[in-house]
């Protein structure tokens, strides 16, 4: 171990951590998952969503943007901070419109999966039931806005992966939407389904056409096993 | 000791939550030895004719006869259980909510691809629709709450025997899905 290994404490376990890693780096390594939903390993961290949120020292912070430093101590799964990542996801559930028996990527949504691991039986806010703009112009891609949660990570993907651009947010607040590069529709811009943005959504916002429903219902990501389950077997095992 | 009485509805839904829980096979038999039927689709009987320990309730609130008879169960039902999407968020009926009632009548009985002299159907015997699919919750308490769409036969007898028998839930995890 070398000098520079910093050691900081999540739920009372001593965790080592490289300088420059951040705490949920440091927190998937040793095995211990942080519950995310707009963080994406192979993406720059977001901090968009907060579900990643965690008590530093007391302090709530988002464990995919603060660096890991010695002597930390870091409360994570505790009733408290499970409590507050399920009222985010409950929110994004109300705000949006969610139909999971109706969409394609039940089963290997995050959003959903995200909903079970913290035990949301049932969506008790009342639902906003704003309509949203759908995009199908495009030939081998759609965008139904009423699936987004604004993570970014379309955003991020098709900026700093693909090198270009297709999306951007417009709007604020609750009018905050995700928005194309080109004067009308997704199908002006240089998106392919070949993208990396293409197949990033957590949820089923933007969807490879003619793809739905291929994995049988019990063979889906988040069928028997929660969200999670890799980075806690991957360090057990 | 008498046993249990169990009710159950269909709102506006699609009947399946009832159908998955015709599916617990044989285990029918077993839930007939836990509980006795009162007012349920399953046997007919349309009145509540005495007090009833538990009441399942399938389906969203859209018109008015869903909010009167949701409003009987919790006066007769000693729990109530949302089961299903529908009942607890709305579910596939609800995605007309982002539409205005009109619009949707206007499509469906004037303006759709498939009408032939469209007329909008006004007949005092058809309950009348509310502006937007409700889920149970909104309109009365409720007490628990079963997801999935529908929930499975295994959900279903995991909750139902539990509660029957005063145990904890605990349901596992492949149990609680949203579709």
């Amino acid at each position: 171990m070398s000098e520079d290994t910093i050691t900081i404490l999540i739920d009372g376990k001593a965790i080592q951590a490289e300088p420059g890693q951040t705490i949920m780096q440091a927190a998937d390594a040793a095995g211990l998952y942080i519950p995310r939903l707009c963080g994406h390993k192979d993406l720059p961290p977001g901090g968009h969503c907060r579900v990643c949120t965690v008590k530093v020292n007391g302090r709530p912070a988002s464990a995919c943007t603060f660096p890991a430093v010695e002597g930390q101590v870091i409360e994570s799964d505790t009733d408290e901070i499970n409590t507050l990542r399920r009222t985010v996801i409950e929110m994004l559930f109300v705000e949006g419109n969610h139909t999971c028996p109706a969409c394609e990527a039940s089963g290997n949504c995050e959003l959903q999966a995200l909903g079970y691991r913290l035990g949301l039986v049932a969506t008790e806010l009342p639902y906003l039931n704003v309509p949203r703009e759908m995009d199908a112009s495009h030939k081998d891609v759609y965008i139904d806005r009423g699936r987004c949660v604004l993570c970014g990570r379309c955003v991020r993907a098709s900026k700093l992966v693909d090198g270009k651009t297709v999306f951007g947010f417009a709007g604020r607040g609750i009018g905050k939407r995700v928005a194309v590069d080109a004067e009308h529709a997704l199908s002006e811009t240089a998106m392919s389904a070949t993208d990396k943005a293409a197949s990033i959504c957590p949820t089923g916002c933007l969807v490879v056409k003619g793809k739905g429903w291929a994995t049988p219902v019990g063979k889906r990501d988040y069928d028997t096993m929660p969200i999670g389950s890799d980075i806690e077997q991957q360090a057990a095992g | 000791m008498a046993k249990p009485l169990l009710a159950t509805a269909a709102f506006t839904g699609c009947f399946g939550c009832h159908m998955s829980l015709l599916d617990i096979d044989d285990r029918i038999l077993k839930l007939v030895e836990l509980v006795e039927f009162d007012k349920s689709p399953i046997n007919d009987i349309k009145t509540f004719s005495r007090p009833v320990d538990v009441g399942l309730l399938e389906g969203g609130i859209s018109n008015d006869e869903n909010v009167e008879q949701l409003r009987l169960f919790r006066e007769n039902c000693k729990i109530l259980i949302s089961v299903g999407q529908c009942a607890i968020t709305g579910g596939v009926p609800a995605m007309r909510n982002t539409v205005p009632l009109k619009e949707c009548f206007e499509e469906a009985y004037l303006r759709g691809p498939s009408v032939v002299d469209g007329v909008l159907p006004n007949d005092p015997d058809i309950p009348i629709l509310l502006d937007k699919v409700y889920p149970c919750h909104e309109v009365v308490k409720i007490d628990y709450f079963l997801p999935g769409c529908p929930p499975s036969a295994d959900t279903l007898w995991a909750a139902l025997t539990a509660l029957l028998t005063g145990k904890d839930m605990g349901l596992p995890y492949e149990l609680i899905k949203y579709d």
